[in-house]
């Protein structure tokens, strides 16, 4: 549905979008934004919800808010559009990729 | 609502969530002070502690998984062992030989004599070192009685496989376990020293908190510096910010900037690579098909399926998988990845980049994984590229789930087509001007000597802050050495007051940008900074060219850097790392207009001295600041004299 409030607002920076949170998984403990080595996230200020995701060109893509986050599925790293290897299927020459 | 974006979309700001304390202060008193808690760090304040010393760490990520290593480690490198006939005289004199001399003859070889004990240390802390599951049960690879796996060179058995993901957590909770306080979120931005002098001795250092602002004062008989290099010189990303080094974000060169502000002298800062590994728009670091470092010994194929050969140093093609891992007929000992003849290793054909010109390899090349036997098959995917830093999140689980099987799929390769992390180096293809500083393997850092002691009295360094010094098993040997030498130092000095005019001045200077009401941010500032580098430092040098280069640096500083802005903490400290890229840029220049020479070896291409490597210029070129004037010097190449006799002299209290 097209937004009837439009603001100025600036371009994202890029990648938009460095992990996918799973609001249904996420228990809101803040444990990635305890770990992140750049201080990507920012705890949501309301409790219980994913956190904020800050500053996402900042993102190491170390992945050790997906490593040491204690509820399966709440967060995937999501490589930017750009950096997404290819690969192919040995057998059917089928192409695929991250 | 998950991000920054979805509140402005809604015309709403987000508020800072955390205490805002600009220039508020506190003040840590402790007997050795660790500045960066990553693999050296934490190992210096393990070793520390145990000497009985209070220990404090200060780390601006978060300590449980910061630095290089946090993430993980593939292999441990350079180890004799009960398993190996190689000796820790032979493999310094591989480093030594391999890099025409300009190797860290003193922290090579510390780690090499300890870095066994340092392992089985790690094991008993928790990390895991064995294949305890006998999962490569029977491999080539695999050492039966003591069931160690080994990389690389299967016949010498020197290069441990291993678990490295359960490194960081093991020593995270060790330090905790052994009283060290951790600061995390705090970044170091200056010594103390005596007298505010330059030169005088190290009392400890001041911290800003990334997320409240807080001024932090740590007073000690002892600091080590654990800050790893300078990046982000001549390669930046604006867009890809973290993603735009193959080490953390968080490693900039505050420790060297540090360093030289207050004196210390440094080494090796003109060398210089070719930088494949960070533009920002590379594929993921040992994400691709290709068959280096992790992935050896994986088979090449081509679009038709046709095999790349691998060939021995002499170049005669190796028709098993099997020769790929072992010496050639006269060769004693393979190295990871050394070019020198007398160590080089299998590899594919050096001309690679120019029979796929010609037509007789057709893009893209895949790694043939399913052609691989089913323990090289795991060792190279789940192992190596699993247990690697930033490897078993973004590569094997995001591309399993993503489909990926390694018995069935060939992962593409960009060699020759841009963005192979390694590849694009392999072919030739990375870009001249973008040089790989602090982000390559050896950098410049810290001179220092068989006490893993500064110039400066006070200040220990390890790991990669060490000139000509690299790898996860260095920075915990040498951070280990470094721990137990500041302890002994640290009981033996009695506390001197620091000066408050220091403090004061210190405070000034970080805190002004948040005065300012707009200006410049820092991205732009660290952008400008590189295209300086890359125009005037870039890899044809001269003394022309570079003293361009610092004029423009210097000018940066004194209009640009005047104006830069930031808006929270986290900005801030942003913008003061910025400041640290500047100074060791300058840093770069002042060492490359020093060595008035060519070298082949540093990287380094002086148009004005086209001669490589003239017998005369085969030495280390030393710089440091001496009240605002650089002064450099030079050493002899093999300055830390005989290995064995002045380990030995100096190993033990």
């Amino acid at each position: 549905m097209i937004e009837e409030k439009v603001f100025a607002t600036p371009n994202t920076p890029t990648p938009n979008r460095p992990v996918i949170f799973n609001r249904d998984a996420c228990i809101g403990c803040n444990m990635c934004v305890d770990v992140c080595q750049m201080d990507v996230f920012i705890p949501n200020p309301e409790k219980g919800e994913p956190p904020i995701i800050l500053y996402p060109d900042e993102c190491w893509y170390g992945g050790c808010c997906v490593a040491m986050c204690p509820a399966p599925g709440a967060i995937r790293l999501n490589h930017p559009l750009m950096q997404r290897v290819r690969w192919k299927r040995k057998e059917t020459g089928e192409h695929s990729r991250v | 609502m998950s991000q920054w974006q979805d509140y402005a979309q809604e015309g709403k700001a987000l508020k800072w969530p955390y205490p805002v304390r600009y220039g508020e202060e506190r003040k840590v008193h402790t007997d050795v002070l660790v500045l960066g808690g990553g693999i050296a760090g934490c190992w210096a304040a393990i070793s520390a502690a145990r000497e009985g010393a209070k220990v404090a760490i200060v780390e601006k990520g978060a300590t449980i998984r910061s630095g290089s290593g946090g993430s993980g480690c593939d292999h441990w490198l350079n180890t004799p062992n009960p398993c190996s006939p190689i000796t820790a005289e032979e493999i310094v004199e591989k480093e030594v030989v391999s890099n025409g001399g300009y190797t860290n003859g003193i922290s090579r070889y510390i780690a090499a004599r300890e870095s066994y004990e340092t392992l089985l240390e790690l094991e008993k802390l928790g990390g895991k070192i064995r294949d305890t599951e006998d999962e490569f049960k029977g491999a080539d690879f695999r050492d039966e009685e003591t069931k160690f796996l080994f990389a690389y060179d299967y016949e010498n058995k020197y290069m441990f496989r291993v678990w490295g993901t359960t490194f960081k957590v093991a020593l995270y909770n060790e330090c905790k376990r052994l009283g060290v306080e951790i600061y995390d979120r705090i970044m170091a931005t200056s010594l103390l020293t005596e007298g505010s002098k330059h030169g005088t001795r190290v009392l400890g250092a001041t911290g800003l908190h990334s997320r409240t602002g807080e001024f932090t004062i740590f007073q000690a008989n002892a600091t080590i510096n654990c800050l790893s290099r300078h990046q982000r010189n001549w390669v930046f990303s604006t867009e890809l910010v973290g993603n735009a080094t193959f080490r953390p974000g968080t490693i900039v060169g505050n420790g060297h900037a540090m360093g030289w502000r207050a004196g210390a002298e440094f080494t090796q800062m003109e060398k210089t690579g070719g930088h494949g590994a960070g533009t920002g728009y590379s594929y993921p670091f040992y994400g691709t098909g290709n068959p280096f470092c992790t992935w050896v010994p994986c088979t090449m194929v081509d679009a038709d399926g046709k095999e790349i050969p691998w060939v021995d140093r002499d170049g005669k093609v190796l028709k098993n998988v099997s020769g790929r891992t072992r010496p050639a007929p006269g060769q004693k000992f393979l190295g990871e990845r050394e070019r020198g003849y007398q160590w080089m290793a299998p590899h594919l054909p050096f001309d690679l980049g120019e029979r796929i010109r010609k037509g007789e390899f057709r893009l893209p090349l895949y790694a043939d994984l399913p052609s691989m036997s089913d323990h090289e098959q795991r060792a190279i995917w789940g192992l190596m590229v699993g247990e690697e830093a930033k490897t078993k999140i973004p590569l094997v689980k995001t591309y399993t789930e993503s489909g990926f099987d390694p018995s069935k799929d060939l992962l593409q390769s960009y060699i020759m087509m841009r963005g192979d992390p390694l590849g694009d180096a392999f072919v030739g293809m990375v870009s001249p001007q973008e040089r790989a500083g602090g982000e390559g393997g050896d950098a410049g850092g810290l001179l220092v000597d068989w006490d893993l002691s500064t110039t400066l009295e006070g200040l220990y360094c390890a790991g990669d802050a060490l000139f000509a010094a690299n790898y996860h098993y260095h920075a915990a040997t040498t951070g280990r050495y470094a721990g137990r030498k500041a302890a002994w130092y640290a009981q033996k000095t009695a506390e001197t007051e620091i000066s408050r005019n220091q403090v004061e001045a210190e405070k000034m200077r970080i805190y002004t940008p948040l005065q300012r009401k707009d200006g410049l941010e820092w991205k732009e500032l660290n952008a400008a900074i590189c295209r300086i580098m890359q125009n005037y430092c870039g890899e044809p040098k001269s003394d022309e060219l570079l003293q361009i280069g610092l004029i423009w640096l210097k000018d940066l500083e004194e209009t640009a850097l005047q104006r830069a802005y930031a808006t929270n903490p986290h900005k801030l400290m942003r913008t003061l790392e910025v400041f640290d890229i500047l100074t060791c840029s300058q840093m770069v220049i002042h060492a490359s207009l020093a060595r008035k020479a060519s070298s082949q070896f540093l990287g380094f291409i002086r148009t004005d001295y086209p001669e490589m490597d003239p017998p005369a210029w085969h030495k280390w070129i030393t710089i440091r600041l001496e009240e605002g004037n650089v002064r450099t010097a030079e050493l002899p190449i093999d300055f830390w004299g005989e290995l064995k006799k002045n380990y030995e002299k100096h190993c033990s209290s």
